[in-house]
């Protein structure tokens, strides 16, 4: 627990002027940065504080909220045994980020798919294309605004409609 | 008169040849291993000691569709999938038959998103649906039952 508010003061002081905000919720350290800044904060916190390990990068929909995106960049270090939070909030109208790769090189297929569910553009990404989805997939699922089901459930009033509507494969 | 009163002083039966090339035929079909989730794990106890499913001729899982002609399809299927799904099917010689096994194949089930093909019957011809979530060894045989009842009466050019 003090580690992890050392930790915070640390970067409050180290990180001065790159991030916007320190969250320290639970003992979780979380660093807001803005767009342009987060390759700083990135290599910063893997050549200076030794977070040698990208956990995993996400993203979340805030929608309708705006800023609607955030990407979330979960580092951990191996050396010290601390985890920390990077996060960064995205405009819907402007959803593009610069690629981690070149700090982490795990970022690569993470980014892939942040692309392929949420649609959000990574700049210099070296292999920007779908992961999970097949290739000729239209849309981002994950986002919020896209409806969770793609068909309507049936039941003995309405069977007959939803059935006339459905593709039946032929021989 | 009857088959039974002539039992025992006769070598030849007349039939018609519709009848004798379905009864082969359902009595030997060779089932595709092929599971793609939980549903296949109650296919493979069908197999197993307990329920046995060489009783009905159909002990041979083949891991090559080109010589299986029945395709039990134990899962759900993802929209990545369904090429693979239908690449397979296609590659089974005729004649052949599809099982969609479960809640999953058959319509979608639980999974009404945006990953799932809502019923498989979208991707290749289905013959039989077998309900349950996943259906028991019985319930699968009971439709592996209604599926040799349907090869038994169809017709000889059903396929030419």
């Amino acid at each position: 627990m003090n580690e992890q508010t050392d930790l915070a003061q640390t970067l409050r002081t180290a990180l001065a002027g790159v991030v916007q905000e320190v969250v320290v919720f639970r003992g979780e350290v979380t660093l807001v940065v803005p767009r342009e800044r987060v390759i700083e904060a990135l290599t910063h916190l893997r050549d200076v504080q030794r977070f040698e390990m990208l956990t995993d990068e996400t993203c979340v929909d805030y929608y309708p909220r705006e800023p609607r995106f955030g990407i979330l960049y979960q580092l951990y270090s191996l050396s010290r045994n601390l985890r920390v939070r990077v996060k960064v909030m995205l405009s819907e109208h402007d959803p593009i980020m610069p690629t981690a790769c070149g700090v982490y090189r795990n970022a690569n297929w993470a980014e892939r798919e942040i692309y392929d569910l949420f649609g959000i553009h990574f700049d210099g990404h070296p292999d920007l294309r779908r992961i999970l989805l097949p290739a000729d997939y239209q849309g981002h699922p994950l986002r919020r605004d896209v409806p969770v089901k793609v068909e309507e459930n049936a039941f003995t009033f309405n069977r007959a409609r939803i059935d006339a509507q459905k593709p039946y494969a032929a021989e | 008169m009857g088959l039974e009163q002539k039992l025992g002083d006769m070598g030849i039966v007349t039939t018609s040849l519709e009848k004798v090339v379905g009864w082969a035929r359902s009595r030997s079909l060779w089932p595709m291993l092929f599971g793609l989730a939980c549903c296949a794990i109650e296919m493979m106890s069908t197999q197993a000691s307990r329920y046995d499913l060489s009783r009905f001729g159909m002990e041979l899982m083949r891991a090559s569709p080109r010589q299986s002609d029945l395709m039990i399809v134990a899962g759900r299927v993802s929209r990545k999938m369904a090429p693979v799904l239908r690449n397979l099917y296609d590659q089974m010689p005729d004649p052949k038959w599809v099982i969609a096994m479960g809640d999953c194949a058959s319509c979608g089930g639980v999974f009404n998103n945006y990953a799932i093909v809502q019923g498989v019957d979208e991707i290749v011809p289905v013959d039989v649906y077998v309900a349950g979530c996943p259906p028991r060894p019985e319930t699968l045989i009971e439709g592996i039952m209604k599926l040799h009842e349907k090869i038994r009466h169809e017709p000889l050019n059903k396929w030419q």
